[in-house]
């Protein structure tokens, strides 16, 4: 349950964002999380309403959109698509994979007033 | 060292949350902000932030104290019932005569830990995270700085024993530590691969029981190198002390070579040639 951690982070950053950039109420939220970041979508749909509430945040729509996961595979010496970390390269078979790409969480954009 | 933070109402935010009811609906719920007068225009900002930019910032605030001090700082991770202060309360027994040690024990509840750490005669601090299920850079900030380690001392972290949210929290330290015990799956490594992935080390604890259970070795090394080819893998028993040695001879080749690159990186800034690689 990292999870409500990870929320709290979200709304610390909105709130900082809210005195940088002057707004006063956040409409909806946009969120980039990766396919191997280990985060449990339902867990952080749950503790954004838990943590939002009474901020400026309250009753924001929640958006998360998933990265896929992506890897440089070393034989290959090219791009791949992988969707666990112990995935192999789909072409080669090979666990020389250097994850790239899947494991970000950030917060992409706000519907603001 | 902690500039950034206003600590105190930060680690139980949860709690002290609902001191105002929130049974009203948002349509009585009056906004004091409408100077702009242009209610019901919404735009879009960009954020483009890591989720985790904060606890990266104390985690790199943390490293850089650690550096300052020459202190080498291993965050061990486990399930529960790994065998991890067993592990620890020998290895200080062992290393006390080479090494100025601290230790920072993360637990839910209790300072059991800590207090079985103490009656190494090494200096000990308790984290107690209440619910949380992790440790996280701000608290560990804190904590050594209570801590207040000797300078170039050994200092290990105990996360608090669970596979899967440690994984994700930086906390400034040179490497992490996954402790297996083969009284658990062999694999494991593939159940939990961000913290397997995360970590530098596996050590694969309480071998003295491998005749008993039905532990592959082989496998759960062949599972951890599946998600992080260059995992090293030391087998030890903290009860027996077999495989302590090479336990021991890992934390000071690591320390070592953590200390080259740094002594060589301060020697060429003060030449003034940082840019270079080693």
């Amino acid at each position: 349950m990292h999870e409500l951690a990870l929320c709290e982070s979200v709304l610390d950053i909105i709130v900082g964002e809210s005195r940088k950039q002057g707004f006063a109420r956040v409409k909806q939220v946009w969120l980039e999380v990766g396919e191997m970041a280990g985060v449990e979508l339902q867990a952080m749909e749950f503790s954004f309403d838990v943590v939002t509430r009474g901020s400026i945040v309250e009753s924001a729509a929640l958006n998360i959109l998933q990265i896929p996961g992506s890897a440089w595979c070393m034989q290959c010496s090219k791009n791949v698509a992988v969707r666990q970390r112990f995935d192999a390269c789909p072409d080669c078979g090979s666990y020389q994979l250097q994850i790239n790409g899947g494991d970000e969480m950030r917060i992409k954009e706000l519907e603001v007033e | 060292m902690c500039g950034v933070c206003g600590c105190g109402h930060k680690e139980s935010r949860i709690e002290s949350k609902p001191t105002h009811q929130h049974e009203h609906s948002h349509a009585d719920h009056h906004h004091t902000h409408d100077e702009g007068d242009d209610s019901g225009t919404s735009r879009l900002v960009q954020v483009e932030q890591d989720i985790q930019s904060k606890n990266n910032a104390f985690a790199q605030q943390n490293r850089q104290w650690f550096r300052d001090r020459g202190l080498f700082v291993l965050n061990l991770v486990s399930s529960p019932g790994s065998g991890k202060t067993s592990l620890l309360t020998r290895s200080l027994t062992d290393l006390k005569s080479d090494f100025s040690l601290g230790v920072i024990e993360g637990d839910q509840e209790t300072s059991n830990d800590a207090d079985r750490i103490r009656q190494t005669g090494v200096s000990a601090i308790q984290i107690n995270t209440g619910k949380g299920c992790h440790l996280d850079a701000h608290q560990v900030g804190h904590a050594v700085e209570n801590l207040a380690p000797d300078n170039d001392a050994l200092v290990f972290i105990e996360n608090v024993g669970n596979l899967v949210c440690p994984a994700s929290f930086d906390l400034g330290e040179a490497h992490k530590v996954a402790i297996l015990s083969v009284t658990e799956g062999d694999d494991k490594p593939l159940k939990y691969p961000n913290m397997f992935y995360a970590a530098d080390l596996m050590v694969i604890n309480k071998m003295d029981l491998l005749p008993y259970v039905e532990f592959d070795v082989d496998k759960c090394i062949a599972a951890a190198r599946q998600i992080k080819p260059e995992i090293k893998v030391i087998c030890v028993s903290a009860i027996t002390g077999e495989g302590m040695d090479n336990w021991y001879r890992w934390i000071k080749i690591a320390r070592e070579q953590k200390f080259i690159g740094l002594a060589e990186q301060t020697r060429r800034i003060e030449e003034g040639s940082p840019d270079k690689t080693i």
